[in-house]
């Protein structure tokens, strides 16, 4: 059936650019909620999905420094799980010493995308920066 | 949802509460502060944040929230959170949040927890 999530062997993707303004993230989420909503995610699970993909724009946004000032966002529709993959092409930074943020309580995004996914990976340098997380369909 | 925050308040005798509805970033974040700290100086020092119609925050808003915390505790103040998703408390778990103001499951339980006398 055209409406059945992706069955074993077959992967679908969508492809999103959402521009660096403010809550244009929140189009992000749009998308990946009808994606996992597809793909019969749990309403716990989708909420995860969204709030580590708001971390992962917001990064971007505010920290990437990109010229051209886009995001593009995949979503992978696998059989055993959905892959998000966040891209931008400003500066990178390295992913095990962040920058150090002048305000208190800042600087916990890589952290709640690692708290909230099942895998999160993170490739960065002068080209910009990948990050690639993944949400199994009936994990925590 | 709106990328708007609305935010509803319900003045009791002792206490307020602060219902939020939409998405909890830095503008959102800093609009709860500013009627939180208007609460305060109107003297109500125990509030109560309800959640239940905010499924989505990012770490900016919830480190406006901590900094919030912050403030009213200086008063001697309280301040509960209530009826958060899963997500979100876990969100307010990893950003420590959790570990500074009380979180509870409902608004009854946020209640009775500012009816106990402060240090109990």
């Amino acid at each position: 059936m055209a409406n059945d999530p992706p069955d074993a062997g077959t992967s679908k993707e969508i492809n999103l650019t959402i521009p660096m303004l403010p809550n244009m993230e929140i189009t992000a989420t749009q998308t990946a909620e009808a994606v996992a909503r597809f793909m019969e995610f749990e309403p716990d699970q989708i909420d995860a999905v969204k709030i580590a993909l708001i971390e992962a724009c917001i990064n971007a946004f505010e920290y990437s420094n990109s010229s051209e000032g886009q995001v593009y966002i995949k979503f992978i529709m696998n059989p055993e799980d959905l892959v998000v993959i966040i891209r931008d092409h400003g500066q990178g930074f390295d992913p095990e010493r962040p920058a150090a943020l002048p305000k208190k309580h800042r600087g916990k995004g890589l952290t709640i995308m690692r708290g909230l996914m099942d895998h999160v990976e993170i490739a960065s340098g002068p080209g910009g920066t990948t990050i690639t997380m993944s949400k199994a369909r009936a994990s925590r | 949802m709106t990328n708007d925050l609305h935010v509803q308040v319900r003045k009791e005798s002792s206490y307020a509460v602060i219902s939020t509805d939409g998405y909890i970033n830095n503008v959102g974040g800093e609009k709860v502060g500013e009627i939180a700290l208007g609460l305060v100086d109107e003297g109500y020092r125990d509030l109560i944040l309800n959640l239940e119609k905010s499924n989505v925050v990012n770490s900016i808003g919830v480190s406006i929230l901590i900094e919030l915390v912050e403030r009213i505790q200086d008063v001697d103040g309280r301040l509960y959170f209530c009826n958060l998703t899963k997500v979100i408390a876990k969100t307010f778990t990893i950003m420590g949040l959790a570990g500074v103001a009380g979180i509870v499951a409902t608004e009854a339980e946020a209640v009775a927890a500012l009816a106990a006398p402060q240090g109990a």
